[in-house]
């Protein structure tokens, strides 16, 4: 098999790099060690561009593009970090922290969770909108794990593991807008969901504590994710 | 050169970031040599003065009370530090917020009570309908998280105010810290 040499030649801050066509600007950001903020895209499952981090500049293009869904071309000249996109990072992330109930200080993923991660490493010292402190619920009628909805982003990224790699497609997302919430099949508690497997995907996928594992106290629930590139190679002839 | 003026306010928080401050230790000496603590619930002045250089303010504003303390504290004061996470994002008093007030007091004061059960009307100040940081009372010149920040943190920021610099502080502490 000779892999047909489809290779793009492109800018990134300046310096230049080649990748194969289908790379997407933060695959080659990634491997070249260029820090993009983002956290619905996860190595492993597909990208759905949904929370906005990953913006960068091209040059030429008077919008700004998410890096995780556009691809590298030929000649592309990209700029990962401008004040431009600072100020529209953090915008993201503080509404983020009003849009639910994120209280770091009692949360299980205290010390591990990629929001916070990013509050610190955008220097984000407090939050300029008002927050929302909304009604939400906590499911802890499975057996192992619960689903904390105060502390969920709405990255998909439990609906897209559970789907694209465990197959089980028990989790969703229902309602619109601040009114979006993950479901369990039906919109049912989730330890009476038939299509769980309790494989744990979800809990360990998620960015925050939003999915965690039963009997873990504050900062105790670090997620393990080294499963996911071993399963994507392992199933690399299947998905073509 | 003249002292400056320093003071420490306590609204709705646990003072763990009043512990943390005293946790910097030994290196208290040295902000007395340059500073005096004029207000505190360390000390014993029961009125908030004029003309505080730095004041650092613990704690969400939650009560009736809180809010007509920040008010003055930010008349009074040149510098006002918002410190710790109850003080800059309501933290974990604001978990009462998508509650009414009436069921706080309910869970408060009834609920949770055998001796003699009933909401007071006198002696406590009156919660407002929710806990909020401080900023969206008054202007704020300095924020810290943390929960609570460290005593380094604490310490690394007071010496910078004290000394007329603006500390940068998003590299030694975060919410949650």
């Amino acid at each position: 098999m000779t892999a047909s040499a489809n290779v793009k030649t492109f800018q990134i801050n300046g310096r230049d790099y080649s990748a194969r066509a289908e790379e997407t600007i933060l695959e080659v950001a990634r491997q070249n060690g260029i820090f993009i903020p983002r956290l619905c895209e996860l190595e492993g499952l597909s990208t759905v561009g949904a929370c906005r981090l990953c913006l960068v500049e091209v040059k030429g293009s008077n919008r700004l593009l998410a890096s995780c869904v556009t691809r590298v071309e030929e000649g592309m000249e990209v700029t990962t970090n401008s004040e431009r996109l600072e100020r529209y990072r953090r915008g993201i992330v503080e509404l983020l922290f009003t849009e639910r109930n994120h209280v770091c200080s009692v949360c299980v993923s205290n010390g591990h969770c990629e929001l916070q991660f990013l509050s610190q490493k955008l220097d984000i010292t407090h939050i300029h909108y008002p927050y929302r402190f909304p009604k939400a619920e906590v499911d802890a009628s499975h057996g192992r794990f619960v689903i904390d909805h105060n502390r969920c982003i709405l990255c998909n990224r439990c609906v897209r593991v559970c789907d694209e790699i465990e197959g089980a497609h028990t989790w969703d997302v229902m309602g619109r807008g601040i009114d979006a919430r993950v479901i369990t099949d039906l919109n049912q508690p989730w330890g009476t969901s038939d299509t769980c497997t309790s494989c744990g995907k979800c809990v360990h996928v998620c960015p925050t504590g939003a999915l965690f594992e039963k009997g873990r106290s504050v900062a105790e629930m670090e997620k393990r994710r080294n499963f996911l590139p071993y399963l994507q190679l392992m199933r690399g002839d299947q998905n073509g | 050169m003249a002292k400056k003026r320093m003071a420490t306010v306590w609204l709705d928080g646990c003072s763990g970031c009043h512990m943390s401050f005293l946790d910097i230790d030994e290196r208290l000496l040295t902000l007395a040599e340059i500073a005096d603590l004029v207000y505190s619930p360390l000390v014993d002045a029961k009125v908030f003065p004029e003309n505080v250089d730095v004041t650092l303010v613990e704690g969400a504003v939650s009560s009736e009370e809180d809010l007509h303390k920040i008010q003055m504290v930010r008349e009074r004061t040149t510098v006002l530090v918002s410190l710790g996470d109850c003080a800059v994002t309501a933290n974990v008093p604001g978990m009462r917020n998508p509650f009414s007030t009436k069921a706080v007091y309910e869970r408060a004061y009834r609920e949770n009570v055998t001796l003699n059960p009933g909401v007071p009307n006198e002696g406590v100040p009156r919660l407002l309908p929710q806990a909020r940081p401080i900023h969206e009372f008054v202007t704020v010149d300095v924020f810290v998280p943390g929960c609570p920040p460290s005593a380094d943190t604490i310490f690394y920021v007071v010496s910078e105010l004290l000394a007329g610099r603006t500390p940068q502080v998003g590299s030694h502490t975060r919410f949650g810290a």
